[in-house]
């Protein structure tokens, strides 16, 4: 399980519908929100927890849910601890961190095609003033699908940057991974065209 | 067998200021089963296979499938072609196997019992049902070509083109590759280096920059290009 992409499952949280998990997320969106007792996002975050433990979800893929994050964390925790005092701290961090794994429960749990069902429901209206719901679905889902594609790619690009013995060159890493995204994007172009996307 | 015609065909690319040629007045009537193209890099041969799709249009010349050009008519002629690219990772769009394998059947208008019970079968036909709802970029490099394949097979192409699909893969993959299309029923156009992979073809063509050079049984088109090469 990696960067929050679909993890397989029969659990009551997996068979909920994607349109009931994107407004349950919206709802404790709001919730934490409104919440005013330094406590209460806790609380929040502890039903979050039981969640991922009902779905049966490793504790290894939420913790690399929030490891990109930890230093936004910390830099957030200093600066209320200076303002606000600790309790502000425990307040924003433990909504933060509920958010966020919050978020990855979804994508976890629900596949793409849900997902973008539930997209196409909501964007319909948007057909109107000439937006294409199905285009838009299918953007979300290359977004996504794109990702590990990405990662990978800058793993190579890094791998070949040592092995020239570029050292951390931002130059040497960021023009070669642009050069190869671009010719990526081109060759994930031509073969949607073959696969049918403009019948 | 949908008959492929080629008529006259040239086409450049612009590269950088300047226009490189890459295919020149070429000319070919393709109704055989399996048809391999060879040829060095840049020859002119994945150029080739794209304008059979329609996915590049000709300079000038023109190219038809069962009777359809694919300057006027490209959607009826993709409908009708399968296209298998050498990188799977390019050709895979939904993050899980199942949904890609889908994908391709949910644009054609198929009832959603119809598109299920066809998903299953090429998930089973390709031995990924295990992998069905797992994201498509933990598969092995193997597994994704056999995915990329099973989602163009599953639309039921009458002619499958496939753009050096072993290029990536080991030999055990390549194998694998190999026995599938062998047992493909379509009208198959390969374009490769791997040589063996072509036994048995009724007709192999052989580009040389832009050119078509040879047209002839496998055993002795193999023996031109490697004349060429060497």
């Amino acid at each position: 399980m990696s960067f929050a992409t679909y993890a397989p499952g029969a659990t009551v949280v997996h068979r909920l519908p994607a349109g009931l998990k994107l407004s349950l997320l919206a709802a404790v969106g709001v919730a934490l929100a409104l919440l005013d007792r330094w406590w209460q996002p806790l609380v929040v975050l502890g039903a979050v927890l039981a969640c991922y433990a009902m779905a049966r979800l490793p504790t290894a893929g939420l913790l690399a849910l929030l490891r990109p994050l930890v230093w936004i964390f910390i830099a957030v925790g200093i600066f209320h601890a200076w303002i606000s005092g600790w309790q502000a701290v425990v307040d924003v961090l433990a909504s933060l961190i509920a958010l966020v794994l919050a978020a990855g429960l979804v994508s976890l749990t629900t596949s793409m095609t849900e997902l973008t069902d539930v997209l196409l429901w909501l964007l319909r209206p948007l057909g109107r003033l000439g937006v294409a719901p199905e285009r838009m679905a299918l953007l979300i889902a290359l977004s996504v699908r794109s990702v590990p594609v990405i990662v990978a790619l800058a793993q190579e690009v890094r791998d070949a940057q040592r092995a020239r013995g570029l050292g951390r060159s931002a130059r040497a890493f960021a023009v070669p991974l642009l050069v190869r995204s671009l010719r990526h994007a081109d060759a994930l172009g031509e073969a949607l065209v073959a696969r049918g996307l403009d019948d | 067998m949908p008959l492929i015609d080629v008529v006259a065909v040239s086409h450049s690319y612009l590269s950088g200021s300047l226009r490189r040629q890459v295919l020149t007045d070429v000319s070919v009537e393709l109704s055989e089963h399996r048809i391999g193209v060879i040829g060095a890099n840049g020859s002119g041969k994945s150029t080739f296979a794209r304008l059979l799709n329609g996915l590049v249009l000709p300079d000038s010349g023109q190219v038809r499938v069962a009777g359809h050009d694919t300057r006027r008519d490209g959607r009826a002629v993709r409908r009708l072609v399968g296209f298998c690219f050498t990188d799977p990772d390019a050709q895979i769009v939904m993050p899980t196997v199942r949904e890609d394998i889908g994908f391709g059947l949910g644009r054609r208008g198929l009832a959603p019992a119809d598109i299920a019970a066809r998903v299953e079968r090429a998930l089973t036909d390709f031995g990924l049902a295990d992998q069905a709802d797992h994201p498509a970029h933990l598969l092995s490099g193997g597994q994704k070509q056999l995915l990329a394949l099973a989602a163009v097979l599953v639309t039921e192409p009458a002619l499958l083109i496939m753009d050096e699909p072993t290029t990536l893969l080991d030999l055990r993959n390549a194998a694998a590759v190999g026995r599938i299309v062998a047992e493909l029923p379509q009208q198959l156009i390969l374009v490769t280096h791997h040589l063996e992979l072509l036994e048995g073809f009724d007709r192999v063509l052989v580009f040389d920059e832009g050119r078509l050079v040879c047209d002839d049984v496998p055993a002795a088109a193999g023996a031109h290009y490697q004349e060429r090469v060497r």
